[in-house]
């Protein structure tokens, strides 16, 4: 259910994210960069945080919604894999986000994300696309 | 990835120029330090673009600069310099990258190669359960309340007091490990949450510990860094400032592009967000990311301090035998207000170094006084299987480059073609047949950072010592890795 592909980018990683709708190219997005992360597979919906993100214009949101959920696996080490993204404008965006705390006997971790960047990145509203290239 | 097909003139063997006509909107031409046999691949990705856009910005003298390791970054390239006037010129955190204060340091031993040959094994293991690495890895060290903000304000000096490591060390990093002026009421709480946990970790990606065994000196100011003779055992540290540095970042990203407009500051790339140095924002930005510095030079500091415990103990030597004395600590993502001479006037400067280092010369004020008469050591982490380098700094980097030169080899292989090239196992199986010990948390974090990967450090380092922005004092071959 969720679209996404990954670019090629010397230092870092690109990715390219689309859905039905906005939200579902959002939540793409934020399962691409986990996907990134580690291996989703075995990771299972134990705990849901609600994530409330806001910016200034759909761009930095989409800024915001990505840096926001590396926020939660630097400090409470969750790996989230659903992301149901309740509602979505241009300045606010609600999310339950559903995964599991790292644990390193089940869960493979595959690579480091520094941050998402503002370098390259686009929201496509017409076509429900997003881009963004992560600092690895 | 296409071709880059901008206006580039060759100025001499070491210096291509991007003219300031290239693209409107530029304040200065761009001036690229690399060799005939390097610049074909230099132009193979958009990084000549970024050198061009980063001209742009408001205050910029002389030209948008970039190292020899150039490559592809987001926003500014990765080894790119840029120094803005500090009265009308601006500061952007895209300048100095997410992790604030990524650096580099260097261990000397009083062994040889010889002497840990045969525990190079147990060494290497100490090494790895001694420092917390790899992706979601947490540190020791418990920090308590408003203990994090002691990080931020004292850096290496906080972990000292604390036990890690040694009074010396502190003289033998970049600004003492402590940089001056900052201000932990800049940093947001999100920032110090995530860096309570991670303070005291190697983390992932390019970061690493490698035992080396110089191989060669070129240069009478090695023994004044310490560097006696080959077969030297030597130790690399390469990390930076974790999740708090990253949150700083973005944090300030965020609020100078909501202020620039204010400020009338119109930039190509938003990554490029920047506000005048002498602003609220600017002022702020700065004493938060001398935070982070502060942070990631305490990360190092306490790392240094396993590594000897962990060396001694798997050695079974005692530190006075070992030796490991810090030689130097440099910080290769960072901003700083200098004085440099513009036009035959002393200027100053915010000088922007992202994957650069600074290279300052004999007799500079800031250079230690143990290494006055010599310059300041400049230390080059190569690839895994090939080499790294230790460099002094020069009268050519003060006259040309505000100081700076190169931070590393360079990566020249996206991490997916890296992967695709080589798996992690072949990559472990090449580099034990070179006799690298490796340990690392993921075999395909192993395969992004193969040797391949990245461009040749003799290469790079040929052309900032031909170009004379810094010196060649002695070459190291890696004799075992820690991966983070």
């Amino acid at each position: 259910m969720y679209k996404y592909r990954l670019s090629e980018h010397t230092a870092d990683t690109g990715l390219e994210a689309r859905g039905e709708t906005l939200a579902a190219a959002f939540a793409s997005a934020a399962y691409g960069m986990f996907a990134i992360i580690a291996g989703l597979g075995s990771v299972r919906e134990a705990e849901t945080r609600r994530v409330v993100a806001a910016a200034d214009d759909i761009e930095g949101l989409l800024f915001e919604w990505l840096n926001s959920l590396l926020y939660y696996f630097d400090v409470e080490q969750l790996i989230f894999r659903r992301f149901d993204i309740t509602e979505l404008s241009d300045t606010r965006l609600v999310a339950d986000c559903r995964g599991e705390k790292y644990d390193p006997a089940r869960h493979r971790l595959k690579t480091g994300v520094k941050a998402a960047t503002y370098h390259q990145l686009t929201v496509d509203k017409a076509r429900n696309r997003v881009r963004v290239i992560f600092d690895i | 990835m296409p071709n880059w097909g901008g206006k580039l003139e060759k100025l001499d063997a070491y210096r291509y120029r991007i003219p300031a006509d290239y693209k409107p909107g530029m304040r200065v031409p761009g001036l690229i330090y690399a060799s005939e046999a390097m610049i074909g691949q230099i132009m193979a990705d958009q990084a000549p673009e970024q050198v061009a856009n980063v001209a742009f910005l408001p205050g910029i003298v002389g030209y948008s600069l970039a190292m020899p390791d150039i490559h592809w970054g987001y926003g500014f390239p990765i080894g790119g310099v840029a120094a803005m006037r500090v009265g009308d010129g601006v500061v952007s955190p895209g300048g100095v990258g997410f992790d604030i204060n990524c650096g580099v340091r260097v261990l000397r031993t009083n062994l040889t190669k010889e002497d840990i040959a045969p525990k190079i094994d147990a060494l290497i293991d100490a090494l790895y359960y001694a420092v917390p690495s790899g992706l979601g890895s947490q540190g020791k060290i418990k920090l308590r309340g408003k203990e994090i903000d002691e990080v931020l304000k004292k850096g290496s000096r906080w972990a000292v007091e604390q036990g890690y490591g040694r009074e010396a060390d502190l003289s033998a990093t970049e600004e003492g490990g402590e940089m001056i002026g900052a201000d932990p009421s800049r940093v947001s709480a999100r920032a110090k949450e995530r860096g309570v946990p991670q303070l005291g970790t190697l983390g992932s990606g390019n970061h690493f510990l490698e035992v080396a065994a110089v191989d060669e000196i070129y240069d009478a100011a090695a023994a004044a860094f310490g560097i006696a003779s080959v077969g030297q055992v030597v130790l690399y540290v390469h990390c930076g400032s974790r999740g708090l540095g990253h949150q700083v970042a973005e944090d300030y990203i965020k609020e100078m592009l909501r202020a620039m407009p204010r400020y009338g500051i119109q930039v190509p790339d938003r990554q490029l967000a920047a506000v005048p140095v002498d602003s609220p924002e600017g002022r702020s930005y700065l004493a938060a990311m001398r935070c982070a510095a502060n942070y990631a030079w305490a990360n190092r500091q306490c790392i240094t301090h396993w590594v000897r415990e962990a060396l001694c103990g798997a050695l079974g030597v005692s530190e006075a035998t070992a030796g490991l004395e810090l030689i130097y600590d440099v910080t290769h993502n960072i901003a700083k207000l200098e004085e440099h001479e513009v036009d035959g006037k002393k200027v100053r400067l915010c000088v922007h170094r992202k994957g650069a280092t600074r290279a300052f010369p004999a007799g500079h004020p800031d250079v230690p006084p143990q290494y006055a008469a010599v310059g300041q050591p400049i230390l080059i982490p190569g690839d895994m299987g090939r080499a790294s380098y230790i460099l002094a700094g020069t009268e050519g980097a003060m006259r040309e480059t505000f100081g700076s030169t190169c931070h590393g080899a360079g990566r020249r292989m996206s991490r997916a073609a890296a992967r695709k090239a080589r798996s992690g196992r072949d990559v472990l199986a090449e580099l034990k047949a070179r006799g690298i010990a490796v340990r690392a948390g993921s075999t395909g974090g192993l395969a992004e950072e193969a040797p391949q990967a990245y461009k040749d450090v003799d290469e790079v380092v040929a052309v900032a010592d031909g170009a004379g922005i810094s010196k060649k004092v002695a070459r190291t071959r890696p004799l075992a890795v820690v991966k983070g």
